[in-house]
């Protein structure tokens, strides 16, 4: 009887950690959505891409954060609870 | 981080056995002074620093050699990128972002080094930067600017007090996440290629003589990885030079 409620914490653990990874889809989504714009931006106008790449990389780096959180909750599901 | 038992060589390693921090002679206690191949690793990324742009510079000429070339190249990158962000004046902090730079750069692409050890695949190293990162902001924040330093989290642009109020926490919640993001993204980007690494690795036995396909597909990822921690050590100094940006200039 222990065990199966021990087992069974063990299975919402796992099957949370694997929930939390749904968010990094998110963050698929907005880094893409960055540089997807980027790129159409770029193809309008060549001349001003260049200066606006650190642009591109800080937006990616900030999209990717969320994603990033989604991950550490998985973390902390599999290794901290 | 993992935590795999029979951590043995060969097949059947656990795809997470490469991050597990052992002591390089003998014992397994870890503690405080401990020589493991965490610090051994460390060690190596400060020596190839010294190696790669100190020593190529001691005997610098006008026309560089190639040693020196790659030097200078990669100080122009970076300064250009500090004086993008920070202007003129953010060349007094250029020391720091060009030694975060150069030391996260050799550490993620020491990593890649077959049977190396990648040190910045753990947040207990990234973790230390990032808040490096953090304190040296929000001191230069203080020290410039003094208590109004605050106003930084008290957007005057929103049109009603009401929305300046519930912006002043979402704006608060996130400066004081940024080292945690700051930390975990290149934490996490060089363990999951790592990881992605091992995992194709297992299934070039277990194919057999199709085994040909994986170890194709890890010479492209292999490829990307390169790419990725390039980009990693250039995203940690661009979020550096924004942070910086903050405790400067405000906005």
């Amino acid at each position: 009887m222990e065990g199966d409620l021990v087992n069974f914490a063990l299975m919402g653990k796992y099957i949370g950690a694997g929930l939390a990874t749904i968010g990094l889809g998110g963050a698929g989504i907005g880094v893409g959505h960055v540089a997807g714009n980027y790129l159409a931006g770029a193809l309008r106008n060549p001349a001003a891409a260049a200066e606006q790449q650190a642009t591109l990389f800080i937006g990616i780096a900030f999209a990717e954060a969320l994603g990033i959180f989604s991950f550490l909750v998985a973390l902390l599901l599999l290794f901290a609870v | 981080m993992a935590t795999s038992e029979q951590a043995s060589g060969g097949i059947n390693a656990h795809p997470m056995d490469q991050f597990v921090i052992k002591p390089l002679f003998g014992g397994h206690d870890v503690g405080f002074l401990t020589i493991t191949n965490q610090t051994l690793w460390l060690a190596i990324a400060v020596l190839l620093v010294v190696a790669l742009m100190v020593l190529p510079m001691r005997n610098a000429t006008l026309v560089p050699t190639r040693m020196q070339s790659a030097a200078e190249l990669l100080y122009g990158f970076v300064r250009k990128m500090v004086v993008d962000i920070l202007g003129e004046e953010g060349l007094k902090f250029f020391p720091y972002i060009f030694t975060l730079f150069i030391f996260i750069l050799i550490s993620n692409v020491a990593g890649l080094i077959p049977t190396s050890f990648t040190t910045t695949s753990h947040i207990a190293v990234t973790g230390v930067l990032a808040m490096s990162v953090f304190l040296t902001v929000t001191v230069i924040g203080f020290a410039r600017h003094g208590i109004g330093f605050i106003s930084l989290f008290w957007v005057k642009s929103a049109p009603t007090v009401a929305l300046r109020l519930v912006l002043f926490f979402i704006e608060l919640i996130s400066y004081f996440v940024r080292p945690l993001s700051h930390s975990v993204r290149l934490a996490g980007n060089m363990m999951a290629g790592h990881a992605v690494l091992k995992v194709f690795a297992a299934f070039v036995p277990a194919m057999g003589l199709f085994g040909i396909i994986p170890i194709g597909a890890m010479t492209g990822i292999f490829a990307l990885e390169l790419l990725v921690a390039c980009v990693q050590a250039y995203i940690f100094t661009i979020l550096t030079c924004v942070y910086l940006n903050d405790a400067l200039h405000m906005h």
